[in-house]
C-alpha cells in the first residue's frame, strides 16, 4: 500500500516500531535520543509520533490560510567522484527520498548549496543525477564548493544562472551567490585546484571573506523596487547573510549592506547553506535559518553564535550521519517561514518564526541534551 | 610577538658574531638566523652589546631584508620549513656565552635565556605545524576517502583533548586522545590506525592540544 493511504496511527506505530528495533544497538548517546523520543511520543498521546518530520503539519493545521504552502530542502552534499567516495552520495540520495517521501509534495525543492566537493565535473555530475530523482521542482543555489575551480563555468552550464529570483504564491524569492572572494590566487600564482582546496578549508587564513558583492546587490536593489514592502521576501543565500565568525568564513563581508538593501519590507526571511548546523537568528526585521548538511555537521564556533540560537545536540561521532538531515520549511499566511529540522538520528526541531519574531519569547524549540563546550 | 622572538635572535647573534670577529675592525656584521641575510653594524664594537632600542632597529632592518627576499612568507613558518639543521641549533651554542648575573642563582633549571625559550617555542611550533600539516590533509593521515580532520574539525574544534582519558562506550575501555584520533582515521576517514608512537600520531596530538591551550583539564568530560 502506497504510504500515502497510511493512516495516522499505522505510521505512528510504524515509526515507533523503528525505533525500537535500534535498541539493542544503541550507545550512550542514541539511547538518550530513544527516551526522548518516546517522551516526546508519550506527550503527544499518539498524536506525533517520534520521527514525525511530515507530521508537524497537524501542529499548525488550525487556522488553514489560502496562500501557505511548503518547500523542501537538501543541502551541503558535497559530493566526492563515486571511485574515492559513495558515503556522501548515499547520504545525498537518502534526502532526496525523504523528500520524495513527503506527504503533501512540497511546492519546490531549495538545493542550498555546495552540491560537489571540490568543483570536478564528476562530483557535479552526479549530483545532478541524484538531484533529478526528485519529485517536486528543485530549485538551485550555487556554494563555493561549486564554484572556484572553474568559477562556475560547469555548475551554470548545468543549472542555469547562479543569481536569480522568482514569485510563489505570493512571496517573493531571490537566490543569491554570496560566496564571491577577492583575488587572493593570482598574487600567490595558485593554480585552480589549489585555488578550490583553498576555499573548501575552513580554517585557513589564506582565502578572502565571502560577499555578494556591488554589482549583484545593484540587481538586488533594482530586483525588489519592483517589490511592495507588504509583500513577503525570502532570500537564500548559501553562507549567512550576517556576520558570525570570520574566521571560518561563517560569514558575509557585506551582510550590512545586504540587510539595509532588504529593510523596507515587513516579512524577510533569509535561508543559508555552508554552516552545517541549526542556526537561528533575528536582526531587525529578518529571521535567518540555517540549514543542515546531508555530509557532516560542523561544530558550532567558539564565538558569535547568534542568541537566538537553540544549539542542536553535539554530533556522535560513532554514528556517520548524526547532525547531518533535510527539512522543510513551511511558508505561513503572514509570509514568514517556520523551519523545520529533519535531523537524521534525532528528534526533528522547528524553529517557528514566532520565536525568532518575539525575539525568543514564545515557542521555544527543543533544548539540547549535549551542549557545545 | 614575531618581532620579539626576531629580537631575542638578533641579540643572540650579536653575542655570537661579535665573539668571532676580529677585534681591531670597528663594524660588525651580524648574520640573520637565515644564515645568509646579513647586515653591517658601523660603529659597534665586538664583543659590545646593542642598546634595546638599537637591537630592535637591527630586527626591523633584518625583517624588512627578509621580506624583500621573500615577499609574502611568513618568517617563523619559513624558518620551520628550511632544510638543514634547526636554527635553533645555532643559537643555542651562544646561550652558554652569555654570563651569569652573580645576584641570581645558577642552576639546571634557572639559568634560561630567551634565547633557551626562543629554541623551545620554535620546536615546539614546529611540531604543532607538522600536526596541523596532517590533521588538513587526508592523504598524509592515510585516509582513503578524500576525508582530512579539518573537515569536520576546523582548528580542531569539538576534539575535546582536555576530557581525555574518558570512558567510550563504542570502544568499551578507557580511551586516550590518541586512542580517539586512530578511531576518526579509522572510520570517518577510512585509513589505517598509527602506532601509539607513531610521529604522525605524536605531532598531531601537539597540534590538537596547542589548539586547546588554555582550556582546564577535565578528564573524564562527556
Ligand atoms: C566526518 C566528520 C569527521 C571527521 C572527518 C573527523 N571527525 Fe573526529 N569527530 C567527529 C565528530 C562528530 C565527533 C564528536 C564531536 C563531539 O563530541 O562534539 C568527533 C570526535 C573526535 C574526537 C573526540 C572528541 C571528544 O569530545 O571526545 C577526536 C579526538 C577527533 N574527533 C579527532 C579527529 C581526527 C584526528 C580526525 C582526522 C583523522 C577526525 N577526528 C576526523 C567527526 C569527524
Amino acid at each position: 500500500m502506497p504510504a500515502k493511504h497510511k493512516s495516522v496511527e499505522t505510521k505512528w506505530y510504524e515509526a515507533r516500531e523503528a525505533v525500537m528495533r535500534t535498541v539493542p544497538h544503541l550507545g550512550r548517546r542514541d539511547f538518550f535520543n530513544v527516551m526522548g523520543a518516546s517522551a516526546a511520543a508519550i506527550m503527544a498521546k499518539g498524536l506525533l509520533p517520534p520521527h514525525s518530520f511530515q507530521l508537524v503539519e497537524v501542529a499548525h493545521a488550525q487556522a488553514p490560510k489560502p496562500e501557505k504552502f511548503t518547500f523542501a530542502y537538501v543541502s551541503d552534499t558535497h559530493l566526492y567522484s563515486p571511485k574515492l567516495n559513495d558515503q556522501f552520495i548515499r547520504a545525498a540520495m537518502r534526502a532526496v527520498e525523504d523528500v520524495n517521501r513527503l506527504d503533501p509534495q512540497p511546492d519546490f525543492v531549495l538545493f542550498g548549496g555546495d552540491l560537489a566537493q571540490l568543483g570536478a565535473k564528476e562530483e557535479l555530475d552526479i549530483g545532478r543525477q541524484i538531484l533529478k530523482d526528485l519529485k517536486a521542482p528543485l530549485r538551485m543555489m550555487v556554494g563555493e564548493h561549486d564554484w572556484y575551480l572553474d568559477m562556475g563555468d560547469q555548475w551554470r552550464d548545468y543549472f542555469g544562472k547562479e543569481t536569480y529570483s522568482f514569485d510563489h504564491k505570493g512571496v517573493h524569492f531571490v537566490v543569491l551567490m554570496s560566496v564571491m572572494e577577492k583575488d587572493f590566487w593570482t598574487a600567490r600564482g595558485l593554480t585552480p585546484e589549489q585555488r578550490m582546496k583553498t576555499v573548501a578549508g575552513l580554517d585557513n587564513s589564506t582565502q578572502s571573506a565571502f560577499e555578494v558583492g556591488a554589482p549583484q546587490r545593484q540587481w538586488m536593489s533594482d530586483d525588489l523596487a519592483k517589490v511592495d514592502k507588504k509583500t513577503p521576501v525570502v532570500v537564500f543565500s548559501h553562507s549567512p547573510l550576517y556576520k558570525y565568525y570570520r574566521n571560518w568564513n561563517f560569514w558575509t563581508d557585506d551582510a550590512d549592506e545586504v540587510q539595509a538593501i532588504l529593510k523596507k519590507f515587513d516579512n524577510v526571511t533569509v535561508i543559508h547553506g555552508h554552516t552545517h548546523q541549526v542556526l537561528s537568528n533575528r536582526i531587525g526585521n529578518i529571521n535567518f535559518h540555517g540549514l543542515l548538511s546531508t555530509a557532516w555537521p560542523w561544530p558550532y564556533a567558539p564565538e558569535g553564535l547568534p542568541k537566538l540560537t537553540v544549539a542542536m545536540d553535539r554530533s556522535n561521532p560513532f554514528s556517520p550521519l548524526d547532525g547531518c538531515g533535510d527539512g522543510r520549511i513551511d511558508m505561513n499566511a503572514d509570509g514568514l517561514a517556520d523551519m523545520i529540522y529533519n535531523l537524521w538520528e534525532r528528534n526533528p526541531m522547528t524553529v517557528p518564526a514566532s520565536y525568532l519574531k518575539s525575539l525568543g519569547k514564545t515557542n521555544l524549540p527543543s533544548a539540547t541534551m549535549l551542549k557545545t563546550y | 610577538m614575531k618581532r620579539d622572538i626576531l629580537v631575542a635572535c638578533t641579540l643572540a647573534l650579536l653575542f655570537a658574531v661579535a665573539g668571532a670577529i676580529a677585534q681591531q675592525r670597528l663594524e660588525t656584521i651580524v648574520t640573520l638566523c637565515d644564515n645568509e641575510t646579513e647586515i653591517v653594524i658601523a660603529g659597534l664594537k665586538p664583543g659590545q652589546a646593542l642598546e634595546h632600542g638599537a637591537a630592535f632597529q637591527v630586527a626591523d632592518r633584518f625583517m624588512d631584508e627578509w621580506k624583500k627576499k621573500n615577499p609574502g612568507s611568513n618568517w617563523i613558518m619559513a624558518m620551520n620549513m628550511k632544510p638543514g639543521p634547526p636554527i635553533a641549533m645555532q643559537v643555542r651554542r651562544t646561550a652558554a656565552a652569555e654570563p651569569v648575573s652573580a645576584t641570581k642563582q645558577a642552576g639546571v633549571y634557572s639559568g634560561f635565556t630567551a634565547a633557551d625559550e626562543f629554541i623551545w617555542k620554535t620546536e615546539l611550533d614546529k611540531f604543532v605545524a607538522e600536526g596541523n600539516r596532517i590533521f588538513h590533509d587526508a592523504q598524509a593521515v592515510g585516509g582513503t576517502i578524500g576525508v582530512s580532520c579539518d573537515m569536520c574539525h576546523p582548528n580542531a574544534a569539538n576534539t575535546h583533548p582536555e576530557t581525555y582519558p574518558k570512558y567510550q562506550v563504542q570502544m568499551q575501555k578507557v580511551a586516550l586522545l590518541r586512542d580517539m584520533i586512530n578511531w576518526c582515521i579509522q572510520h570517518p576517514a577510512k585509513g589505517k590506525p598509527l602506532a601509539d608512537d607513531d610521529p604522525k600520531l605524536r605531532a598531531m596530538e601537539a597540534y590538537i592540544m596547542a589548539q586547546r591551550a588554555g582550556k582546564a583539564m577535565e578528564p573524564g568530560k562527556h
